[in-house]
């Protein structure tokens, strides 16, 4: 299944990267799946799972880490909001 | 079109008025507006710009003024939120609110602004004489948004 990723601010920054499209393996049924699938291939990705306070939505709805991800989805990470 | 997410500045005189027109049941208007300022957390500030995720942003702050309209018996809601680079003094935010009276129109705008601080995807980046540097949420604006759930 294919999911769209999404980074912004700080974490764009750090990982090099605006988003992307990934192929998730069947087992990857959760945001805290995916962001450990992409955290997992090393250097810079890394920052993922180091962030503190990291917030994500899915399809453009804030999320839990425990959140079901689905085919098509768009999943997006970033830091804590700061608008206002 | 309640809600705006934009580069451009906005009249807070035009905006009222555009709320208001065609009414003659509105007692009471509230307004909040957020400014850009030279100095945070001990530095200057020459400049801030402003990212947001397109879609989920202007989602967000409608959810948050239809929350508003639920809890409080307010009559219109404008909010303009802009992006890009500002410099000090300009205006980032405005958030009016017209009820029949001033209680409902007061909290409202409070609670628009507190959820929109920690709900609504935007995110500063501040230059500074020091480099430039992203803007870290505070816990005091988590503490604000969350009294509105106990009640408050």
């Amino acid at each position: 299944m294919k999911i769209k990723v999404l980074y912004f601010a700080a974490l764009r920054e750090a990982l090099g990267s605006p988003g992307e499209t990934i192929e998730l393996p069947e087992s990857a049924t959760t945001l805290a799946a995916v962001r450990a699938l992409i955290a997992g291939r090393g250097g810079d990705w890394d920052k993922l799972a180091q962030m503190k306070n990291l917030r994500a939505a899915v399809n453009q709805r804030m999320a839990e880490p425990d959140a079901a991800v689905a085919d098509g989805d768009e999943v997006a990470f970033f830091p804590p909001v700061t608008g206002g | 079109m309640s809600v705006s997410v934009q580069q451009a500045d906005f009249d807070i005189g035009a905006e009222i008025d555009a709320l208001l027109a065609g009414r003659t049941d509105v007692g009471a208007v509230a307004t909040f507006t957020g400014l850009v300022r030279d100095v945070n957390d001990g530095s200057g500030v020459h400049a801030m710009t402003l990212e947001h995720y397109p879609g989920m942003t202007e989602a967000a702050l409608e959810d948050i003024v239809a929350q508003a309209k639920a809890r409080w018996d307010i009559l219109a809601v404008r909010v303009i939120h802009r992006v890009g680079t500002l410099q000090p003094a300009d205006r980032i935010v405005l958030v009016v609110v017209a009820g029949s009276h001033r209680g409902e129109a007061f909290a409202a705008c409070e609670f628009i602004m507190d959820y929109l601080k920690t709900q609504a995807p935007f995110w500063k980046r501040e230059d500074t004489p020091e480099g430039s540097r992203w803007v870290d949420a505070r816990e005091s604006d988590d503490s604000a948004a969350e009294r509105w759930k106990q009640g408050g």
